[in-house]
C-alpha cells in the first residue's frame, strides 16, 4: 500500500471536518473493498477517515412502513436482525449471501452502495425497493443514485448516513454467485411495492445495476414465473468477461428472475 | 503514526503503528504471533482469520488502527492451561489438515461458526466456510472435525 495518514472520526461532523482537510482524503468504513484496492495500488489517498466506529451510523430501525439502516452497519447485522427479517425478509436474505462470514462481519451497507460495484448485491435491493439514500447534505432516491459503473450521485466528500427501504408487499432476491468471489454474476431483486412492481438487475449490466421494465409490466399483469418466459435483457447491454459471456448472463438474468418470483408464490 | 491499544489473547497491547499497517502484519511482525497466516493478496483465502470482539474477520483486510480498542484472539490464544481447544483436538483426531497452512484460519472460523450458529449440519458448515480455502484436504475431514467439535462443545 502507498502510505497514508489514518484518522478516526467519532461523529459525522468530525468526519466531515477531517475529510475537508485535504482534497485527496477518502472515507473508510469496513475496508472490505477499499483495503484490497489499496493493496493492489489501485488507489492512493493521502488520508483515510475511518467512520466504522461511529455508533450513530450503525443501527437497524424498523418503522411502520420502512426499515432504516445506518450506513456503517455491517452486512451480518442486517442479515441477523430479526425485526428487519420480519418486515423485508428478502433484504436479510440478500445481506446473508454477500461474500463470506468474515466479509459480512466487517463490510457495510454504505460502503457497498458508495462503491457501486456492478456485481454488488445491495444496489439491486435499493433500486427494486425504491430506497432513499440520506447523506449529510440531502436525500437521494435510488433511481437517481446509481449513475454508472462504480459511479454514484455522491459529490466529493459527501457522507451517506442512512438508507431507508420502504416495506414492500412482497419481494425476493436470487443471485447466481461467481463461485470464487461470491459476487453476483447475475442477481435479480423483484418487488411488489406501493409504487408498483419493480425489478432490479445486478451483476450483469455494462453500466451497473438497472431496472428491467419489460419484466415489471409482465409481472404487473401476472405475478408468476411463467409471465417471465422469454424475457431477458439484450446481450448488447450486458457485461462480457472471463466470468461469463453476455448471452450467458442474459440467460441467467431470466432464470434468476423466475426463481425469485417463484419463491414468493 | 497512530496510537493503538487493544487486548490480544487477554493481554493489553499498546503500540504506535503506521496508518497503512495491516492487522495481520502487526500480529506477525511486531508481536511475533506468526500462527496467523497470510495466504493471498486478494482477501479470499481466510488463512489470516482472527477474532475481533468474538467474531471472525480477515486480519489481512483490516488496518491495525481499525482494531483499536478491540479484543483480539488469534490461534495462539484459544488453548487453555496448555490444553488444546476442542476444535484443535478435533482437527488432529479427524486428520483435518495436511500441509497445515490454512489451519489457523480454518480453526478460528470454525470456533466462530460453532459459537454463533444454531442448527449446525454439514450443509451449513460448508456454507459458513465460504471464506476459507484449503488446497490439500478436499474439506471432507475439516467438516467432520467441526461437526464433531460442535457436538463436544455443546455437550
Ligand atoms: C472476498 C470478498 C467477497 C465479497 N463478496 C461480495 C459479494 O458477494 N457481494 C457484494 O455485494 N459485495 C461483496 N464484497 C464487497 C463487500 O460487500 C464490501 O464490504 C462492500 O462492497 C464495501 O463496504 P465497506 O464497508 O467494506 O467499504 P469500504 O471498503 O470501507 O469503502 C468502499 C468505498 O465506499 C466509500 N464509503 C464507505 N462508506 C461511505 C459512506 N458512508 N458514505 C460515502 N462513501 C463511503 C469509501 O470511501 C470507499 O470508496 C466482497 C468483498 C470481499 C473482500
Ligand atoms: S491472507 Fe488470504 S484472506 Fe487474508
Ligand atoms: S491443509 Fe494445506 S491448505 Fe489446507
Amino acid at each position: 500500500m502507498y502510505p497514508f495518514t489514518y484518522h478516526r472520526a467519532s461523529s459525522i461532523e468530525q468526519a466531515q471536518a477531517l475529510l475537508d482537510v485535504s482534497d485527496d482524503s477518502k472515507l473508510l468504513a469496513g475496508g472490505q473493498t477499499l483495503i484490497p484496492t489499496l493493496k493492489q495500488h489501485l488507489a492512493s489517498p493521502g488520508a483515510l477517515v475511518d467512520i466504522g466506529k461511529i455508533e450513530a451510523l450503525r443501527f437497524v430501525r424498523v418503522e411502520k412502513a420502512s426499515v432504516v439502516v445506518g450506513a456503517a452497519t455491517p452486512h451480518a447485522q442486517v442479515a441477523g436482525d430479526g425485526k428487519l427479517a420480519q418486515k423485508i425478509p428478502a433484504l436479510a436474505h440478500l445481506a446473508g449471501k454477500i461474500g463470506d462470514p468474515h466479509v459480512r462481519n466487517v463490510g457495510t451497507l454504505g460502503g457497498s452502495i458508495a462503491n457501486n460495484d456492478p456485481a454488488a448485491d445491495y444496489p439491486a435491493a435499493c433500486l427494486a425497493l425504491g430506497a432513499t439514500i440520506q447523506t449529510d447534505k440531502r436525500n437521494i432516491s435510488a433511481d437517481d443514485f446509481f449513475t454508472g459503473l462504480f459511479e454514484t450521485a455522491l459529490e466529493e466528500h459527501e457522507i451517506i448516513t442512512e438508507i431507508s427501504f420502504p416495506v414492500p408487499k412482497l419481494a425476493a432476491y436470487e443471485k447466481f454467485p461467481n463461485p470464487a468471489s461470491r459476487y453476483a454474476l447475475a442477481g435479480v431483486f423483484v418487488a411488489q411495492t406501493e409504487a408498483g412492481v419493480r425489478v432490479a438487475v445486478t451483476g450483469a449490466g455494462v453500466n451497473g445495476v438497472f431496472r428491467m421494465t419489460e419484466m415489471e409490466s409482465a409481472l404487473a399483469n401476472n405475478w408468476s414465473a411463467d409471465a417471465l418466459e422469454g424475457i431477458s435483457p439484450s446481450a448488447d447491454s450486458l457485461l462480457s468477461d472471463l466470468h461469463g459471456a453476455a448471452d450467458y448472463r442474459a440467460h441467467l438474468v431470466n432464470v434468476m428472475a423466475k426463481r425469485a418470483v417463484a419463491q414468493t408464490c | 503514526m497512530t496510537k493503538v491499544s487493544m487486548r490480544i489473547n487477554g493481554e493489553q497491547v499498546n503500540a504506535d503503528v503506521d496508518g497503512a499497517q495491516l492487522l495481520a502484519y502487526f500480529l506477525r511482525d511486531k508481536l511475533n504471533l506468526t500462527g496467523t497466516h497470510i495466504g493471498c493478496d486478494t482477501s479470499q483465502c481466510g488463512a489470516c482469520v482472527v477474532h475481533l470482539n468474538g467474531r471472525a474477520v480477515k486480519s489481512c483486510t483490516m488496518l491495525a488502527a481499525q482494531a483499536d480498542g478491540a479484543d483480539i484472539t488469534t490461534i495462539e490464544g484459544i488453548q487453555k492451561n496448555g490444553e488444546l481447544h476442542p476444535v484443535q483436538r478435533a482437527f488432529q483426531q479427524h486428520h483435518a489438515l495436511q500441509c497445515g497452512f490454512c489451519t489457523p484460519g480454518m480453526i478460528m472460523a470454525a470456533v466462530d461458526i460453532i459459537e454463533n450458529t444454531n442448527d449446525l449440519d454439514e450443509h451449513s458448515v460448508r456454507e459458513q466456510l465460504e471464506g476459507n480455502i484449503c488446497r490439500c484436504t478436499g474439506y471432507q475431514n475439516i467438516i467432520a472435525a467441526i461437526l464433531s467439535a460442535a457436538k463436544e462443545m455443546r455437550g
